[in-house]
């Protein structure tokens, strides 16, 4: 089987209090904050390996991102990825998600023959949760978003168990297609020192624009859809007025407050 | 296929023969923009035997309901659906879209905006509309650290899906509008995938989205044991509890009890957040309350900026002493 993830690197969590929004140019400072891979979309390379490890195959990250991002795709060949494809062009600089869907859906046409793509559901910084149904558009195969568990049985449709509000479904559904997951479906492996040795004899490809048969005109930041047309800190708007006494001053305080305004 | 004159184009959605609120909410949003512009606002239904919905619609002021029913729309499939929706909008050029970010509009809006080639901003929690009838979808990114206003200038419809609980539900009266009818455009082939099992828990509002008073813990709340303080002042209050994802995360509360990007949206009259730090992921879920109090050992929690009133000190010893004062005006 050919399972082809898709990752993206995104700055740690644990150091977003450290974010900064440029007043002038209203784009965000990352200065000093690290990148990892976008934790479901180590679900989902966690799922394509075990599914690989039962049936044999090949397992393809592959990510658009700038070349410094390089070490992100080696953590994911530590975890048993066979190879990484790396799109990497200052024409994909500023996608949304059409733009983003779209080259990598001409990546993986270009890759060729494929069972499954998996995808984290959505990312932890844009979080827009849009790409992989996107992907699947362009590419014309059936998705499924929200998945907690995914069975194979050779010879068989695939058994996906997806999320909805309040309950789950459970659908048959053959492939290719595209299916993201939640973390539910599984824990992601630890990676060893063994592992990351063996990964550095793992091959990183990077294409570039002219690698792709890319027609339309929804690529780059200027030929986005979509386009940010004000970026702000919101403001908080009310400044509180502090009851700083004792704990029951403060209390009797609050109460007397409530009753007037009619909470009590 | 029937006609279109509207320009604001809004998917409600149903389970079990019931609309789904957010679809409701965003018809209401559309009406209000529609005012602005001058646009007729349409709600678009898809399933089958959806007809007494259809009519259901009409009550809140829709100028249109452009319904497609067929056996094959009976349960959701995402390709069937976005065919159906395209052709519509192709047909039609409406000028904006909207859905709701439910996990079916999640799915259905990325697929739909990629068939049309158009924009989506994701989980909208307002939107706004310019004199030249651009959308402006404000959306939160970073965990709700930071907020965007995304516009999409040049290709049409300009979509968005909207977060359940921001908007208000529209009033119903007078049925006005008419239904029209979409032609059937999806055959089997469509139906990408086979329905096997679904399992739903019993449908129950939670009492958080009607409350009028919220009281939500955080991290700092610290123990289990120590969660019974927050719910004693909401039950003493009357109100519901709300909760950070920390608290969520460490068991105290249930995920649906959650408030904020990746939770509900609240619309109280008084919000008390007691031991949480006030970060914007929380705070983007509460709409407007007319009194926010914030109870926090540590004075320059961002929690205070959120409020009208701040208490600084250990809610250890500040709840039960709260709770002990206002019992008696209860009580008389």
């Amino acid at each position: 089987m050919r399972i082809i993830v898709c990752l993206k690197s995104v700055p740690d969590p644990k150091h977003w209090n450290k974010l900064k929004l440029d007043p002038e140019t209203k784009t965000l400072i990352r200065e000093g904050i690290p990148s990892t891979i976008n934790p479901l979309d180590k679900n989902a390379l966690e799922e394509a390996l075990r599914l690989n490890e039962k049936q044999g195959g090949e397992v393809i990250v592959i990510s658009m991102a700038p070349l410094e991002m390089i070490p992100v795709l080696q953590e994911a060949l530590a975890m048993g990825a066979n190879r990484a494809v790396l799109l990497s062009d200052r024409a994909f600089s500023g996608s949304d998600t059409l733009g983003t869907a779209y080259v990598l859906a001409e990546a993986i046409k270009a890759i060729g023959n494929f069972d499954l793509i998996l995808c984290g559901n959505e990312t932890i910084d844009g979080g827009t949760a849009q790409v992989s149904a996107q992907i699947s558009e362009f590419l014309d195969v059936p998705n499924l978003m929200f998945v907690s568990q995914i069975e194979y049985s050779p010879g068989l449709p695939f058994k996906v168990r997806s999320q909805i509000e309040l309950g789950y479904r459970v659908v048959e559904i053959a492939p290719p297609m595209v299916l993201s997951v939640v973390k539910e479906i599984n824990e992601p492996r630890y990676v060893t020192m063994m592992n990351i040795l063996a990964a550095e004899e793992k091959e990183i490809q990077v294409w570039t624009s002219e690698d792709l048969n890319l027609t339309e005109p929804c690529v780059g930041l200027a030929d986005s859809p979509t386009q940010m047309a004000d970026l702000f800190i919101p403001e908080r708007g009310r400044n509180a007025e502090m009851l700083d006494q004792d704990a029951e001053i403060q209390a009797k305080e609050l109460a007397d407050r409530l009753h007037r305004l009619g909470f009590c | 296929m029937g006609s279109s004159e509207s320009k604001i184009w809004v998917f409600v959605e149903h389970r079990q023969g019931q609309l789904i609120e957010v679809g409701l909410e965003l018809v209401q949003k559309a009406l209000d923009l529609g005012r602005q512009a001058k646009w007729k606002v349409a709600a678009v239904l898809v399933g089958h035997h959806v007809s007494a919905l259809a009519e259901e619609i009409l009550t809140y002021g829709v100028n249109e309901v452009l319904m497609a029913d067929d056996p094959l729309l009976k349960d959701y499939c995402n390709q069937a659906y976005a065919k159906t929706l395209a052709t519509a909008v192709r047909h039609n050029q409406p000028e904006i879209f909207l859905l709701g970010a439910t996990a079916m509009g999640m799915d259905l809006g990325p697929r739909l905006a990629a068939k049309l080639r158009t924009g989506l901003s994701a989980h909208c929690i307002d939107l706004e509309l310019t004199d030249a009838g651009e959308l402006l979808a404000v959306v939160p990114g970073w965990g709700g650290s930071i907020m965007a206003k995304i516009s999409c200038l040049r290709t049409r419809p300009q979509m968005a899906t909207v977060k359940p609980g921001v908007f208000d539900l529209p009033q119903s009266g007078q049925p006005r509008g008419r239904i029209i009818t979409l032609d059937p455009v999806v055959d089997t082939k469509d139906i990408t995938y086979r329905i096997v099992e679904v399992e739903r828990e019993e449908v129950q509002q939670s009492d958080l989205d009607t409350a009028e008073v919220v009281v939500a813990g955080g991290w700092g709340v610290g123990a289990a044991e120590n969660w019974k303080l927050i719910q004693d002042l909401a039950s003493v209050l009357g109100g519901a509890v709300g909760a950070t994802r920390p608290a969520v995360d460490e068991g105290w509360a249930e995920e649906k009890q959650m408030i904020g990007t990746s939770g509900r949206t609240v619309k109280p009259k008084l919000y008390i957040g007691v031991a949480l730090s006030g970060h914007m992921h929380h705070m983007v879920g509460i709409k407007n309350p007319d009194l926010m109090v914030g109870i926090n050992q540590d004075r320059t929690a961002p929690i205070f900026t959120h409020c009208d009133i701040g208490l600084v000190g250990d809610f250890k010893e500040i709840l039960p002493k709260l709770i002990t004062a206002i019992k008696p005006f209860f009580d008389r």
